[in-house]
């Protein structure tokens, strides 16, 4: 393996920014780390709000901390952090250039909601009327299209998922927003539902009967099994609306007086341009030639498929917005409207002019047009069977045409009581009409007459229509100029005999009034020649649209038409260019038949056919005009609208947008693309749960009380579902037996790795479950009222804390388990429990076993998700098969690209303290490359000098928040605001409406200015999220920041209070008057700098000291590096061989030789040999510290400690060990076969004959040696396979039994584990109670092994359940890592503790990993715990970034909430020094206590972490805590209950 | 105490900043309800809670204190 070359970035002008991506605990931990040192940090993530899988856990172990508990600080932390730029639902593209200088590609999503703007009060869910899975809960429950993916989501704001555009929306001319109002229907809103058609649709009622419906055509539930009847629907949503009397519409104001548009034509086109005019301010005249206005749909479709009051009533909805309808006015001069004041014409005139054929006869009485007929039927000129100024009817009618207003002719003509047949030139399969019309036809006794041409219509002597001469046609065709050609069958003329005839093969549009010197061109088809992308006719200021432009259309073409050419006009009288720029169009959803049969098979989608449309009855309706279609009722419409796909999640009904009342969602957001300029990159995607419906034998997706153990998270977590109560799915009972599966979707055929973090969860999981039983059902603790029942192959408990952990489970919680792997999970199917199928090898002699269980947990592996897959191909960096990256052992943060670092699961499989690590890991190595280019990018607010209020008597300022509706829909604001103005010492108080708004804070300040207020309290939401931007304005204005008190009346009381508006309203007066009250007591603090010693002090010279000291020197800092011992090298020094997981080679005595002389030869190491530390003074950022060497003492100066002391391996007498040669440790073994290996010893062969200590034939090894039986060494399993194989490989003939307790080779230690048993490797099973025996002959302690007696090792073969022995010629033991001498000095020396088993406690076992609780002093390496070499290096690299934290600052600002003492009342007692849980306050001869005595306690205010635990234990009150004094704090509580009125 | 059923007794919660004041908090985010006569004081930590500010709570009339961290 080649040794990475320390990176160098090319020039010193390095950029000082780095890339973040992936927002889960690692990528927020280094961008904090990295952020703190100076460096700009854009924090990339593809979901909504960073947190990761973490923020989806309950409980971590082994601690059983709250996982959002302890992460929501930190989320807090990076959304505030000035120098993190978080980028969320963003994903990286690509990035260029070369380490120290890349640019970066993002692809950033819309999320539909403004980040500034929301307030996350959650209107907007009240009102989202979509429902889909939510995958934060796993699929547990559902969540709305809007959401906030939980309570405590930073950017604490919502989004809005859309998948694309629904098919239906997009085959809809007008973009009707049919998925948005079927969703609004099966909610049974039905206004809100009319609302959406009509944002995009001014005819609901007109659509929803005659529409053709394309969106039904598109739609994806077709794919299913019927499309869902969309215009039934839209039609029973006026039907529901329109049962109620109309509602008045308000006129618009006209904005733009003097620009009046002038509509020819009042049918659907003209109407829809009309009001979309009209809104945007403009004066309308609509100038309609009829008595009537509607147009076509008025005069043109039948009564009996359109209600004449649904036209007047929708037509009236667009005049009564102010338009002017001049009805009977038939404009006959084009060129007169402009010379009248029009400033534009809109031409929309539809296409009224039937045609005739220029057939003989055609001009007979009796032969009649189709528009004129169907025209005066709807005029009412054939009413009572009368003919009034019009053409009368004969009994026999023939339509001529096969269309569908062929067909409306041929059924009116049926309700006038006449014999109607119908001919066409079509077949009847290629009829143009819609099926379903010529099939009512046919219903009603229309006799339809197919492929006939006309040859002339006969006349009888009165000349009047006796009959038309057809003839059969065999086929037809138009040529390219529209020319018609039939080939008619030889004699086939007949004669259909009739009395009238109706033509209905065509219509155009009346061009007449159009002169012809008038610039409007026409086409040859008589339509209006227009642009069509603008419908700008050729005149200037004129526009044309609808059927007098494209001929005959449907009418939502019309209005398509009319909303397209009403932009144009807009756009041309705000002096515009007409076409507007192209934007970026959503992709349509379409559903893939794989995903159709994925929902079915998950239960999401069952099977259902539309719900038929009522319709009357031939009989009722063929002798009247009634409607056919009688529509829904509400049960068959939500019915209906159920069976709705939800295609593209979002359906913009825009509900959310008329509910915010911050104006935050922007449903017209695009994706945006952003370059980021960056000088390094850490790769934190994380990883993704193993699907386990693929491991099918467990029925998971088949089974419902089948669960994954993500989804148990969910269960147990107290923001779950479920609330925390353990509830199954299938019954939401309580379930008493729960079994965990391990290793699904791990250390499998397809999984060669272990995932590391499933055995511990599932003891944690197993753990909690009987922990909230206990609660839930008071069950007495001897007896839990649930069994857990754990199927596993080994246990991989370890890690610090895990074995404990485990063995607790066992023990306390009484949880079983069994090592086998479960071949079958089946359901009972009488009350769906689970029964499991295994068998044991260890017991019932191998019978297979079926239990049944309540509920099933399949512990579910780590994978890498092929967007991260493509993700690392994209930018270059080496992946494993499975997707994971490839890094190596010495230097295994870095990614085969220089300057991009990989850190957690994505490197391998590992929990969150050691993803922690890493990411402090990577940000140290990312800081060692670009450390030139530190505090280059960062930013620092400036605020005006601060005003002196010493002195003032407290004026207060009080600013009451509605929150829109949050507060101000659950209490009484104002009386709040009136309230607060009557407390003493409030000079002003109002109530805004939402007071975080820009507007509000610059209020704030100018307020705070002209009042000279030297107060504020803000009641609102919670200071957790809001109390810095509060103290930010307060700041700008010139107060001190301290100057500020909030009150909680959002969270903890409007919404807690929903329904007790008077008791909330006085809650809030309360709560308000309890911070007035303290408010007026608070007092400024200042933050005080304090220089750092930009030197560190690194104890240890092994591997993990001299890593952490060369990355803080590359970085300009200056070590000094101390070790005990005469060289540098540490427990380094005795490794030959190191496990690698992918069969490459990792020398560590080459890494070890160039490490060494990298540490001597940096000009800021100061390498001290034999030197120990003596004792140490000071505090973070100023120590001073005493080291002796070779008896001499010196002391040195440094800002921070890392503490690398490394740890020793255990030598006791435990089987034997010292007794006989033949008994050796493991690193003793090692150093056995680097004698015997000839890559090594060139110079020697394996000849076991020739020397001393040959190699063994036969080898014995024993795991958890002494004190690994109470805590897991963790290196022992992966060092003892090593050895074992390196054995096998330079001497192939050896045999090798391993006896142990689990074999815990974790991650892609897995793969060695399952190479040595490949190469024949005898793995044994014991257990403690049944240890190996090892049978020495004699004591001989010296000499080879070759010549001590031989020795013996009976164990027991739990398989064969038989004992046996073992004569191995050598018996290796594992003995465990110890910690190394001398731990218990150093402890006491820098006051730091340690855990029972002698190794250093971190600060916090999860999030605080390398530091300690003292402040300033960070670990790496044994001294922490036992751990491989590559894990030393990524531990001591973080400690270097968190040691750098403190180098890295000029000055350190102190914590200005810190405890004083005042030391005339000290009694030097020692309560605060025992207190202190960070070992701050000691007793100081400096100063003098009560009485003069010397000695009082003096608290460091720069470490000081302002706890109060002193404070409120000083038996003096000589400690107060800043900012919670005692007067502050009892100011607040007698506020409470008493009335405040004198201070 | 009072007999009385509608008695709703008046509660000083000293919460932790960092934890049961979170946790209050989120269960307004959750809407969860409780009755009004809570009222919850913010500390820096639950340790700094003086033994003397819940005497001093009882003694202006409070009927319960709740500490939580």
């Amino acid at each position: 393996m080649a040794l990475s070359a320390p990176l160098e970035a090319s020039g010193s002008d390095t950029i000082g920014a780095v890339l973040v991506v992936g927002g889960g605990i690692a990528g927020m931990q280094a961008s904090l780390d990295l952020a703190d040192q100076g460096y700009k940090v854009y924090l990339v993530e593809k979901e909504s709000a960073i947190g990761g899988k973490m923020a989806q856990l309950d409980k971590t172990f082994p601690t059983n901390d709250c996982s959002m508990c302890t992460i929501s600080p930190k989320l807090v932390e990076v959304g505030r952090h000035p120098n993190i730029d978080i980028l969320t639902t963003a994903e990286v593209m690509d990035i260029s250039g070369e380490a120290g200088h890349f640019t970066a590609r993002i692809h950033q999503r819309p999320r539909y909601v403004d980040v500034e703007k929301c307030v996350s009060c959650g209107d907007c869910i009240e009102v989202c009327p979509v429902l889909i899975p939510d995958p934060f809960n796993e699929h547990l429950v559902d969540k709305h299209a809007v959401y906030k993916q939980y309570p405590q989501a930073v950017p604490n704001a919502f989004a809005i998922q859309k998948a694309g555009v629904a098919p239906c929306r997009d085959a809809c001319p007008a973009g009707q927003r049919a998925q948005g109002y079927i969703a609004l229907i099966r909610e049974g809103r039905w206004d809100d539902a009319l609302r959406v058609i009509k944002m995009d649709n001014p005819f609901p009622g007109i659509c929803g009967r005659i529409c053709n419906h394309r969106c039904e055509t598109a739609c994806n539930r077709g794919k299913v099994d019927e499309p869902i009847n969309i215009r039934a629907l839209k039609r029973f949503v006026t039907d529901k609306v329109y049962e109620n009397p109309r509602e008045p519409v308000e006129p618009v104001e006209i904005t733009h007086p003097d620009q009046e548009v002038a509509v020819i034509g009042a049918g659907p086109c003209g109407l829809t341009a009309a009001q979309d005019i009209i809104q945007a301010g403009y004066p309308v005249t609509v100038f309609e030639a009829m008595p009537v206005a509607g147009g076509m749909l008025r005069l043109g479709v039948p009564e009996y498929r359109l209600p004449t009051e649904i036209i007047e009533r929708e037509v009236q909805d667009i005049i009564d917005l102010g338009v002017d309808l001049e009805l009977n006015h038939r404009v006959d001069d084009l060129d007169r409207l402009f010379e009248e004041g029009f400033s534009a014409v809109l031409i929309a005139v539809g296409a009224h002019e039937g045609v005739k054929l220029p057939l003989p006869g055609a001009n007979l009485d009796g032969v009649l047009i189709n528009t004129r007929f169907l025209r005066d039927v709807r005029l009412g000129k054939y009413e009572n069977g009368k003919a009034e100024n019009v053409p009368p009817l004969g009994e026999r009618v023939l339509v001529l045409g096969g269309g569908n207003v062929a067909i409306d002719c041929a059924r009116t003509a049926v309700r006038l009581g006449k014999e109607v047949h119908l001919a066409c030139l079509e077949s009847r399969q290629e009829m143009p009409a819609h099926e379903w019309e010529i099939e009512g036809a046919e219903e009603e006794g229309v006799h339809i007459h197919p492929s006939q041409s006309f040859e002339r219509i006969l006349g009888n002597d009165d000349g009047y229509v006796r009959g038309v001469e057809c003839a059969e046609v065999k086929s037809f065709h138009f040529d390219e100029s529209g020319g018609l050609h039939v080939e008619k069958r030889e004699n086939s003329r007949h004669t259909i005999p009739c009395d009238t005839v109706i033509f209905s093969v065509g219509q155009r549009a009346g061009l007449a009034f159009i002169p012809d010197d008038a610039g409007v061109g026409i086409t040859d088809k008589q339509t209006i020649a227009i642009n069509p992308n603008t419908l700008a006719a050729t005149k200037e200021g004129v526009f044309a649209a609808g059927d007098s432009v494209s001929g005959t259309a449907f009418v939502i073409e019309a209005v398509a038409s009319g909303h397209t050419v009403a932009e144009s006009i807009i756009r041309y009288l705000q002096g515009k260019p007409l076409e507007p720029s192209p934007e970026p169009a959503l992709p349509v959803v379409e559903l893939s038949d794989q995903e159709i049969q994925d929902r079915l098979a998950l239960g999401e989608i069952k099977r259902q056919p539309r719900v038929p449309m009522p319709e009357l009855s031939v009989q009722e309706r063929i002798d009247n005009f009634s409607e056919i279609e009688r529509g829904y009722d509400e049960e068959s419409a939500r019915a209906e609208a159920a069976r709705c796909l939800s295609c593209g999640i979002c359906s913009e009904c825009m509900s959310c947008v008329f509910e915010c009342g911050k104006d935050a969602i922007n449903h017209d957001m695009v994706a945006q693309e952003k370059t980021l300029d960056i000088g390094a990159v850490i790769l934190a995607p994380g990883y993704q749960t193993y699907h386990a419906e693929l491991s099918e034998e467990y029925g998971f997706g088949r089974f419902p009380n089948v669960i994954t153990s993500i989804q148990y998270e969910r269960l147990l977590s107290a923001s779950g579902p479920t609330h925390g109560y353990i509830r199954r799915p299938s019954d939401d009972k309580t379930p008493h037996r729960v079994a965990f599966l391990q290793c699904v979707g791990s250390r499998d055929q397809s999984h060669d790795y272990c995932s590391a973090v499933c055995c511990m969860y599932a003891a944690k999981q197993a753990v909690m479950t009987v922990e909230h039983t206990r609660t839930e059902t008071k069950a007495d603790e001897s007896r839990p009222d649930v069994e857990c029942k754990v199927f596993f192959i080994d246990t991989r408990a370890f890690s610090k804390g895990y074995e404990e952990y485990y063995q607790r489970a066992k023990e306390k919680y009484g949880v079983e388990y069994t090592r086998c792997r479960v071949s079958e999970v089946n359901e009972n199917p009488v009350n769906q429990n689970l029964i499991v199928r295994y068998s044991d090898p260890y017991r019932d002699n191998n019978r297979i076993m079926e239990e049944e269980f309540d509920l099933v947990i399949l512990s579910v592996g780590m994978e890498i998700s092929e967007s991260v897959k493509g993700l690392g191909r994209q930018l270059g960096v080496e992946l494993d098969d499975y997707g994971f990256c490839h890094t190596t052992l010495f230097d295994p943060l870095q990614t085969s690209q220089p300057g991009i670092f990989a850190v957690g699961p994505f490197r391998e499989p590992k929990d969150i303290s050691e993803s922690v690590t890493e990411a402090s890991g990577a940000a140290a190595k990312a800081s060692q490359l670009i450390s030139t280019g530190r505090h280059t990018l960062t930013v620092q607010k400036e605020y005006p000098p601060e005003r002196d209020v010493s002195g003032e008597e407290p004026k207060l300022g009080v600013f009451v928040c509605h929150c829109g509706s949050n507060i101000g829909g659950y209490l009484d604001v104002p009386s709040v605001a009136a309230y607060a103005q009557s407390l003493p010492y409030v000079v002003h108080a109002e109530d805004n409406l939402y007071t975080c708004s820009q507007d509000t804070i610059a209020h704030i300040i100018e307020t705070v200015k002209e009042l000279k207020l030297n107060r504020v309290v803000v009641a609102s939401c919670s200071p957790i999220t809001h109390e810095p931007l509060f103290q930010d304005a307060i700041r700008q204005a010139g107060l001190n920041p301290q100057l500020f008190e909030m009150a909680n009346i959002r969270n903890q009381c409007s919404w807690v209070h929903s329904d007790d508006w008077e008791g909330a309203t006085e809650k809030a007066k309360t709560l308000v008057r309890m911070s007035v009250a303290r408010a007026t007591k608070l007092n400024p603090l200042k933050i005080s700098e304090v220089p750092v010693n930009n030197a560190a002090l690194i104890i240890g010279g092994g591997a993990a000291g001299m890593t952490a000291a060369l990355n803080l020197a590359d970085q300009g800092f200056p070590i000094h590096l101390i070790e005990r011992e005469d060289a540098l090298g540490g427990n380094l020094r005795r490794l030959h061989y190191l496990a690698t997981s992918n069969g490459t080679k990792a020398d560590p005595q080459r890494f070890l030789k160039e490490i060494v002389s990298k540490t001597r030869s940096h000009p800021l190491i100061t390498t001290h040999l034999n030197t120990e530390l003596r004792e140490t003074e000071g505090f973070k950022g100023n120590f001073s510290s005493q080291l002796q060497k070779d008896g001499e003492k010196f002391w040195v100066d440094h800002g921070v400690i890392i503490l690398a002391t490394g740890g020793a391996e255990y030598h006791g007498d435990e089987y034997g060990y010292g007794k006989n040669p033949r008994i050796l440790t493991q690193l003793e073994f090692e150093d056995l076969l680097a004698k015997n290996d000839p890559e090594i010893n060139q110079d020697r062969t394996n000849d076991t004959s020739e020397h001393d200590s040959p190699l063994p034939d036969r080898v014995t090894m024993i795991q958890c040696v002494g004190p690994a039986e109470k805590y897991c060494s963790r290196i022992c399993c992966t060092t003892a396979i090593k050895n074992a194989l390196k054995l096998k490989e330079i001497h192939p003939q050896a045999e090798i039994t391993i006896l142990n307790r689990d074999i815990r080779t974790y991650g892609f230690k897995e793969r060695i584990y399952t190479q040595a048993r490949q190469e024949g490797v005898l793995f044994i099973h014991y257990e403690f109670d049944r240890k190996p025996e090892v049978i020495l002959n004699g004591s001989d302690g010296n000499g080879s092994w070759k010549d001590a007696p031989p020795i013996f090792v009976r164990t027991r073969d739990p398989l064969l359940n038989t004992d046996f022995e073992l004569s191995p010629d050598i018996l290796v033991l594992s003995s465990p890592v110890v910690p190394s001498p001398g731990y218990k000095d150093i402890a006491s020396t820098l006051k730091l503790s340690i855990d029972m088993n002698g190794f250093f406690m971190e600060a916090h076992v999860k999030l605080r990993p390398v530091d300690f609780a003292a402040d300033g002093i960070f670990m790496a390496g044994l001294a922490h715990y036992p751990k491989l070499l590559d894990e030393s290096i990524a531990q001591a690299e973080a400690a270097s970034s968190r040691a750098a934290l403190v180098l890295s600052q000029e000055n350190m600002l102190t914590n200005t909430r810190v405890a004083v003492v005042d030391q005339t009342k000290c009694v030097g007692c020692l309560t605060c020094v025992r207190i202190c849980p960070y070992d701050v306050p000691v007793i100081s001869s400096e100063y003098n206590g009560v009485g003069q005595i010397v000695g009082a306690a003096y608290i460091e205010e720069a470490v000081c972490h302002g706890c109060g635990s002193c404070a409120s234990e000083c038996p003096a009150k000589a400690i107060q805590l800043k900012h919670y004094t005692d007067e502050q704090t009892n100011q607040k509580i007698d506020a409470f209950l008493a009335q405040f009125e004198v201070i | 105490m009072s007999e009385n059923e509608d008695f709703q007794p008046e509660i000083v919660a000293f919460c932790c900043h960092y934890c049961a004041y979170a946790a209050a908090d989120l269960a307004g985010s959750m809407r969860l309800e409780y009755p009004t006569s809570i009222k919850i004081i913010k500390m820096p930590c639950s340790a700094k809670v003086d033994p003397l500010y819940i005497l001093r709570a009882l003694e202006d009339g409070a009927d319960g204190v709740m500490v939580a961290g």
